[in-house]
């Protein structure tokens, strides 16, 4: 069917001049999901999938300017570098990116046919478009500045930490990575830092068999900033996938992520942590995990701290395919409302056609228990390192899902930074 | 059949159980149809049908402009598409909006003056039109009373012990009655809570309703009996559009019972009503529902549509609503009983089984609204699935921002029977303050073996290992049943589930 008139003209502004290389292997591909965005055409703020958060700044034309720059996460942790300065790899600042067992090519650069990577780019964002459209996706299969394809043989020694700087105020980015894990091969992936003041990405990673797949990112700090992330996976027999964000602030950011678990015995989990103060802080977490093998495990873990206003969003599903037996399904997302202001909004759905399944779900919402904040300052705790203290507890089943000791260190501190700096 | 052959009482089967399982075995059991001369109104729906149904009413003029406004607004709307069912698409205009008993032209002053068939009729499904009579399956209990409504297509046969209510200030008739005695209560209160265009199906019953029940209970009663309508669908390529009305003044307190069923026909029926219910201060409603509208055959030819609107408004500091479903029947369900809690402190409670077995597909649930401080709410959701069925759980938790102090918990269950059916879960859960603690949880599972084992080591057959099991995994929203209802409600899991196993 094709689209209203309106809806054409409000996508052409949208991609107008972005970046579209049409020839070799990224002209097919690329070309591809265009198609696709051309018949679905931009979100919008009635669609069932953007019930909560308003797509109409990740959709207009132009991104509005941004001031302040972030910081990047994970300084401690010793992990090939490999940089991006407003949407395009800087080889200067970055480190060199030979790694035994690991492939690197950055995506502007991969021009002569890689047939791996050919085989995968918008394969899996295309795959992940049914039953929910997801047309940002497309974009960032189709006008990706830049990013990286990444094939993984071994066991990687070292992380490799993707980071994102800003130079320019009003940087619209879109990013596109994709990742091919080989049989038994493992990797621990970063991600941080403000890339833009309005950023898409697109990562698809294809997990084989028996292969481990370790992602942690820290979103930006610096407020004002929009974010659109999508992840793509396909997880094959035995396979381990693990993905958790942890995200401060920033205007918009709207994270989704689209599993599908293809292979008997494999591990799907994906987490995360978000704190917001302010009106305009809205976060939102959308995940779709497919269960189509069998003995198969899935987590979800999202915790939300919100104050002044901030908004938490979380849509998450759980579907078990007819035939995917004893699927082991479990997802939980909490808030914790530090104030009358805040909302938190869910939608925790489960679809499940097979029986012999134990699937559950839960959501909370409320406020600091009373009882134990008076508990700790009956101890000689003072309110505001008890409050934090009860925070931290609360997000703790979450960092949990970071397997990495000294990622999950990290991370904490700079959550312990955050509430310290917002204890206000 | 198994179970008729190993009826003997077991240690830990209750007797009464088996008994009323085996009294009601065989499958839809309310399938047969009464011969019996109607009237109709031409097919399909327009504003000369909308002209026809109040005339026949003999209803007030704005009863009719009330309804016509309702009709403008439908033609206008589409039908929503989000539930999880499919169905082929359904044709309006190939519809009876309206059928009567030919005998119910003349209207019967009494009960003595209906029509034997219809009386029989009713004698035939258990539901006693005489006032002397109580309900089946109480023998031994002390006596009480259930005052009943019976409609029969689009007309109410007849309303039992109305006298022995009015004594109390309680008015129970049917709502065409009601337009034409008390114009005042049913202008002030219908569409208050649902209103006209709330939604393409109630938007169509209210243009079209043909009766329904209507209920007053005046300031600080204690309604002396259970009021109860019993809705039957006998009349082919027919419609069902009741519209019930409930007001619940200050202190007052009623419990409400809805039960109906339908005969076996290859072709679909619609069924579309709306239920209101206004509960002032202090004062409290149960309203409990066995829908057992005709499912369906094995392989999903014919069985009720049936889509349904129920809300009750919580307007008073205070008020209390229950609403308690066994949903066993139709073809698709499409029903999201709901609560606005305006008043301060108000409660809203949610006891839900739904049961959906060969081609059967349920989607239903609950909408909590809280507005008012310290207002609470409770969700319990049993869903069964068996066969091919597919069962959805669909709910709304929205604590406002002046609800503060308020309080949910939500307890949604799943029990898959058999590899080719399906369970989901849809809720939506909006917090926006901070004061208000909500809980929701769900899970999935199925019949778990060792409690199948368990039965079956002490001699039970498949069959009845999986009805106790189930009746088990329902018990929370079965003791939330009054008593007559839990009896029919308990032996109805069991017969829903017939051909589930094995």
């Amino acid at each position: 069917m094709a689209l209203p008139q309106a809806k054409l003209d409000q996508l052409s502004a949208r991609i107008a001049g972005l970046h579209f290389p049409s020839t070799g292997w990224q002209g097919k591909v690329r070309g591809e999901a265009l198609e696709r965005l051309t018949a679905m055409g931009l979100p919008g703020k009635r669609d069932e999938y953007w019930r909560y958060t308003d797509p109409t700044a990740l959709t207009a034309p132009e991104a509005k300017a941004v001031e302040g720059r972030g910081e990047v996460a994970f300084d401690s942790i010793d992990a090939v570098k490999l940089v991006f300065v407003d949407g395009l790899f800087d080889a200067e600042a970055s480190d060199d990116p030979s790694l035994a067992g690991v492939e690197i090519i950055r995506l502007a650069e991969a021009v002569t046919d890689i047939h791996w990577a050919g085989d995968l780019y918008g394969q899996l964002e295309a795959a992940g478009q049914k039953p929910v459209q997801r047309p940002l996706a497309a974009i960032g299969s189709a006008f990706a500045t830049d990013g990286v394809l990444i094939r993984v043989t071994g066991a990687a020694e070292r992380p490799v930490a993707l980071v994102y700087r800003s130079e320019t105020d009003a940087s619209d980015v879109i990013l596109h990575h994709v990742v091919r894990l080989d049989e038994g091969a493992e990797i621990t992936l970063l991600e941080s830092g403000d890339a833009a003041a309005r950023l898409l990405t697109v990562m698809e990673v294809d997990v084989a068999k028996g292969a481990r797949f370790h992602h942690v990112r820290s979103q930006g700090r610096t407020p004002d900033r929009l974010v659109a992330t999508h992840i793509f996976a396909r997880i094959a027999e035995g396979a381990l996938f693990k993905s958790f964000t942890v995200a401060a602030n920033g205007v918009l950011t709207r994270n989704e992520a689209v599993l599908d678990i293809v292979g008997d015995d494999s591990v799907a989990h994906v987490a995360g942590v978000a704190v917001g103060d302010g009106r305009d802080f809205l976060h939102d977490d959308t995940v779709f995990i497919t269960h189509g093998a069998e003995r198969c495990e899935s987590r979800q873990v999202f915790k939300k701290v919100l104050k002044n206003g901030a908004t938490g969003v979380f849509q998450g599903k759980i579907l078990v395919k007819p035939g995917a037996q004893k699927t082991d399904g479990y997802q939980i997302s909490q808030s914790l409302l530090l104030d009358g202001d805040s909302q938190f909004l869910a939608k925790p759905e489960l679809e499940i056609y097979a029986d012999d399944v134990k699937c559950s779900h839960g959501s909370t919402s409320g406020a600091i228990d009373d009882t134990a904040l008076f508990y700790l300052r009956s101890r000689g705790v003072p309110e505001k390192a008890a409050q934090s203290l009860l925070v931290l507890a609360f997000l703790a089943e979450a960092l949990a899902e970071i397997e990495d000791e000294a990622i999950a260190e990290d991370l904490r501190a700079r959550l312990e930074g955050w509430l310290d700096r917002h204890d206000g | 059949m198994a179970l008729e052959e190993t009826l003997e009482v077991r240690e830990g089967v209750d007797r009464e159980t088996i008994e009323t399982v085996q009294a009601m075995a065989g499958k839809y059991k309310y399938g047969w149809e009464t011969e019996i001369e109607m009237e109709y109104a031409p097919k399909g729906v327009s504003e000369e049908i909308v002209q026809l149904i109040s005339a026949k009413n003999d209803e007030p003029e704005w009863m009719l402009e009330w309804r016509l406004a309702a009709y403008r607004r439908w033609v206008e709307m589409t039908e929503p598409k989000w539930a999880m069912l499919d169905y082929p698409e359904i044709d309006y205009q190939d519809i009876y909006y309206y059928a009567k008993p030919k005998s119910m032209d003349v209207k019967p002053k009494s009960l003595d003056e209906v029509d034997p068939k219809l009386l029989a009729t009713y004698a035939k499904l258990g539901i006693p039109l005489k006032e002397q009579a109580i309900l089946a399956g109480v023998e031994g209990a002390e006596e009480k009373k259930v005052a009943v409504d019976a409609v029969f297509d689009s007309v109410s046969v007849g309303t039992t012990f109305k006298a022995e209510l009015a004594k109390a200030g309680v008015i129970f008739c049917s709502i065409s009655e009601a337009v034409r005695e008390h114009p005042e209560l049913v202008k002030k209160y219908i569409g208050s809570v649902v209103p006209q265009s709330d939604n393409f199906f109630a938007t169509l019953n209210s243009a079209v309703f043909s009766d329904g029940s209507f209920v007053y209970i005046p300031e600080g009663v204690r309604c002396p009996m259970e009021l109860s309508t019993y809705f039957r669908i006998n009349a082919e390529n027919t419609g069902q559009f009741e519209r019930t009305l409930i007001v619940a003044e200050k202190g007052s307190y009623v419990s409400y019972l809805e039960g109906c069923t339908a005969p076996k026909r290859d072709t679909n029926q619609l069924h579309a009503a709306v239920v209101e219910i206004v509960v002032l201060e202090d004062a409290e409603v149960k309203y409990s529902t066995v829908q057992n509208w005709y499912p369906g055959d094995e392989n999903g030819v014919g069985g009720i549509y049936n889509f349904v609107t129920k809300r009750a408004d919580c307007r008073g500091d205070r008020s209390k609503v229950m609403w308690t479903q066994v949903e066993t029947g139709s073809a698709i369900t499409w029903k999201y009983p709901s609560c606005i809690l305006r008043g301060n402190e108000s409660q809203g409670e949610f006891y839900s089984i739904a049961i959906a077995n060969n081609a059967q597909q349920a989607d239903t649930g609950t909408k909590m609204i809280h507005l008012g401080k310290n207002t609470r709410s409770r969700i319990v959701s049993k869903g069964i699935s068996a066969g091919r069925a597919q069962n959805t759980y669909r709910g709304q938790v929205s604590m406002h921002p002046r609800a503060t102090n308020s309080r949910n918990y939500t307890q949604c269950d799943s029990l898959l029977i058999g590899d080719q059916c399906g369970a989901h879960t849809v809720p939506y859960i909006e917090v926006k303050n901070n004061s208000s603690r909500v809980e929701h949880e769900a899970t999935t599972s199925k019949v778990d073996d060792d409690q199948l084992f368990y039965c079956r080591s002490r001699g039970m057959d498949e069959e009845e290992a999986v009805a106790l099991v189930v009746n088990g995994f329902c018990k929370e929203v079965l003791q939330a049943l009054p008593m007559e209802f839990a009896m029919e409600a308990q032996a109805l899991v069991a017969i829903s589930l017939e051909g589930s196993v094995g």
